[in-house]
């Protein structure tokens, strides 16, 4: 993708930008998509029709909700912290952006292919949390206190679980590397890690052999457990219903985000929409293949056009990542919200422990295998 | 769960662990106090320590206007009170007025009442549990409840063109006599709206997340709930089983056959949130079979209008009548003094004496825990605060 950039406009600085902000303009699209998505899914589920005015079925109304939003009287609050309440938004969005460098949506794109990137991965979406404690603490409002409070508890917490998932797909692969992972699970689903990882040995991109065998299948329920914990984690780190505790609504009107509005708001709600995409994602990735199609085969091979398997690769990344946000959209509009109580028990006494009983199996048996 | 609030409450309890106490002010403009209720609660971190509630900002001073209006003319401020029973206020307030005049009404008009009240009551509890299910995150559930509503306000609209606020029950009889094919409607509504109710049983009240948090959640004992004075599902969640409309039958509800429905604490402790919950989940049955048996011996035809007086000028007197509204026991106390106005009109509403039991039972819960208890009592601010 570098190259074929290279290729139309020369090696220098306007490729680099062009190159970075690829992601830039797939999370806005993404968005209205999703916001679209959001309204129309829970219309659905809701007896519903949701949006009718704005263009055919609705479809524009997300465009029409940014419009709004831009219009919108942009409010400090007189007794915030300014320079903290005006940084807080930005930081929320950049760590999201920033998260996605690393997503590799096909085999010929990923923003920065870093041998460490699910490393990455963890590190920079955990400045989310420093964002949201900015935003409560500078709102100077009790609810946005709490919230945040609440909010950096939360993501603390499940931090644990999440990465100790990510440790234990580590420990299969042998790789940080989002690609190696993804080029571990080619070839048809049964290769995907939930269905138990490759059935044959893989070569990496970094070169090292992947031994693998259709013994492997004994680490089926072990990696559909992991998934569903990850999912869990993901769910919660998000904020999303049912771990939205946050921003509960009938509790504290919307937690950190209470005192803004306009733009500064957009971005907010555009990090958290982001973040549900880089979740989807790194499910999809860790779990599901990644971009591998789930045949194994391309239509771009047989037309020998290798940019069409680019592109498929993206689609398929793009539609498993979609499909776990709808899965996110579903939940929301089916489960109550959990206490604040509850929501750490879930947390430091089922799937810490859990997650790291299934580490401890999963070590063991690579190591025997 | 509770074992982790048991260990942070010791700790605060014995000094070991400092902490300081925080006002914060919660309403009158709180997505989840109802409308224009205001909280101040003292939070310990999350937890409540007191709740002051302050109430009358939408007082209206309706007994004080009843005084200056003729006894018909109270019958339209009775529907503001309570606006989501409407139609249980004013025959509440028809039979004070009856009771002091000695009317009897035609059969016909006893039947409709009922009826109506029956499937108000089915509206309000719809409204209820919706309401108590986005208090503690569920929001599709209240869409679910608020489409079957609509129904019933349809067939309200149809007999009286309103859809809210009813002016419907009239002292000695009715406003309009029932639009034709009501009957017919009504049978519909109860044929469309039973599986809703299993609908909403599945998707929210045995849902695990929602038995988590309401079970054993504001537990409100029987003793307490007696000395309070508290009435209706909040009463009945605590397993006391009294029922107006069984225990002092007024009109007709002596004909049929129903059951009181009473919390059994099946999922928690006797007396908590789901209790209060499933008891309405269980009357709104309990109104289907009302009506079904109250349209099977519907009389056909009949004069409505026969019973209403010219002038309604009632004796020098007091009488206090209650009826079992959705919320509770809504009293009316009424004296007379022979004139065109009421002397003086007390209203005792459910919804003001189930509210004061709130500090005593959500003291030592979350946050989280208090807007639930909240949203289980069920109040419209309409009523409380008159």
């Amino acid at each position: 993708m570098e190259s074929l950039l290279q290729s139309f406009f020369g090696d220098n600085i306007l490729t680099l930008l062009l190159y970075c902000s690829l992601p830039l303009v797939f999370l806005l699209l993404y968005a209205l998509l999703a916001i679209l998505g959001e309204v129309k899914v829970s219309a659905w589920m809701q007896d519903r029709l949701g949006p009718m005015r704005t263009g055919p079925y609705g479809i524009i109304q997300p465009i029409a909700d940014v419009l709004k939003l831009l219009q919108k009287e942009d409010i400090t609050p007189a007794n915030a912290d300014k320079f903290l309440f005006n940084l807080a938004p930005y930081l929320s969005f950049m760590s999201a952006y920033a998260a996605l460098a690393v997503i590799p949506f096909s085999s010929q794109y990923v923003g920065a292919d870093l041998n460490l990137g699910l490393f990455y991965l963890l590190a920079i979406s955990s400045l989310n949390v420093a964002a949201i404690m900015m935003a409560g603490w500078a709102s100077n409002n009790k609810y946005s206190l709490y919230g945040s409070m609440r909010a950096v508890a939360q993501i603390v917490s499940y931090e644990v679980p999440a990465a100790m998932v990510l440790v234990i797909v580590v420990m299969f692969i042998g790789s940080l590397n989002l690609q190696d992972i993804i080029i571990a699970q080619s070839g048809p689903f049964w290769n995907w890690i939930v269905f138990g990882g490759p059935k044959q040995d893989v070569m990496l991109a970094s070169g090292h052999t992947l031994d693998a065998s259709w013994t492997n299948l004994i680490f089926f329920p072990l990696f559909l457990g992991t998934f569903v914990m990850y999912y869990i984690s993901g769910l919660a780190e998000t904020n999303r219903t049912p771990f939205d505790i946050p921003e509960a609504e009938s509790e504290l009107v919307s937690g950190y985000h209470t005192e803004y509005s306009g733009m500064k708001f957009a971005m907010f709600f555009m990090s958290e929409y982001a973040n549900m995409f880089i979740v989807s994602a790194v499910t999809a990735i860790l779990f599901f293949g990644g971009w591998n199609s789930p045949f194994g085969v391309y239509l771009g091979d047989a037309f020998d056009a290798p940019w069409l398997v680019a592109v498929e690769q993206f689609g398929w990344l793009v539609l498993k990542g979609l499909f776990f946000v709808f899965m996110m959209i579903w939940i929301r509009w089916t489960l109550p919200r959990l206490r604040v109580d509850q929501l750490m028990y879930m947390c430091w006494k089922v799937l810490i422990p859990f997650s790291f009983g299934v580490a401890l199996l999963v070590g063991f048996l690579v190591v025997i295998l | 769960m509770t074992e982790n609030l048991d260990v942070l409450r010791q700790g605060i309890a014995s000094g070991r662990l400092k902490t300081d106490e925080l006002v914060l002010n919660m309403g009158p403009q709180h997505p989840s106090t109802h409308g224009v209720l205001r909280l101040e609660l003292v939070l310990d971190g999350e937890i409540v320590v007191k709740i002051i509630p302050s109430m009358g900002y939408l007082h209206r001073c309706f007994e004080k206007h009843a005084e200056a209006m003729t006894y018909p003319q109270v019958v339209p401020y009775t529907d503001r009170m309570d606006y989501l029973a409407a139609m249980n206020n004013n025959h509440g307030y028809a039979l004070a007025v009856e009771r002091l005049l000695g009317i009897e009404v035609p059969e016909r008009v006893e039947y409709i009442r009922v009826i109506m009240a029956e499937l108000q009551r089915i509206a309000s509890h719809l409204v209820a549990i919706g309401t108590f299910g986005m208090d503690v995150g569920a929001f599709t559930p209240f869409l679910y409840c608020f489409r079957d509503r609509e129904y019933i306000l349809d067939i309200f609209e149809r007999t009286c063109g309103a859809r809210l606020l009813y002016n419907y029950i009239w002292v000695g009889g009715l406003s309009h006599d029932v639009h034709d094919g009501f009957e017919r409607d009504v049978a519909d509504f109860i044929r469309k709206f039973r599986p809703t109710v299993t609908e909403v049983n599945n998707l929210l009240n045995y849902n695990k997340i929602f038995i988590e948090r309401t079970a054993h959640v504001g537990v409100l004992p029987a003793d307490v709930a007696v000395s309070y004075g508290c009435s209706g599902p909040m009463l009945r969640g605590s397993g006391v089983d009294w029922d107006l409309r069984r225990d002092d039958p007024y009109s007709i509800y002596d004909r049929f056959d129903w059951n009181v429905i009473v919390g059994d604490g099946a999922a928690g402790t006797l007396g908590d949130c789901w209790d209060r919950h499933m008891v309405r989940v269980g009357e709104m049955e309990e109104s289907c079979r009302i009506i079904e048996q109250a349209l099977e011996s519907f009389p056909a035809a009949g004069d409505i209008a026969e019973a209403i007086p010219k002038r309604i000028r009632p004796p020098k007197g007091e009488i206090y009548t209650r009826v079992e509204n959705p919320r509770g026991e809504l009293g009316y106390y009424l004296i007379s003094d022979g004139s065109a106005n009421p002397f003086r009109l007390k209203v005792r509403g459910p919804s003001f004496v189930n509210l004061s039991v709130i500090d005593e039972i959500s003291r030592g819960h979350l946050i989280a825990d208090l807007v639930a208890i909240l949203g289980s009592i069920d109040i419209v601010l309409g009523e409380v605060d008159r």
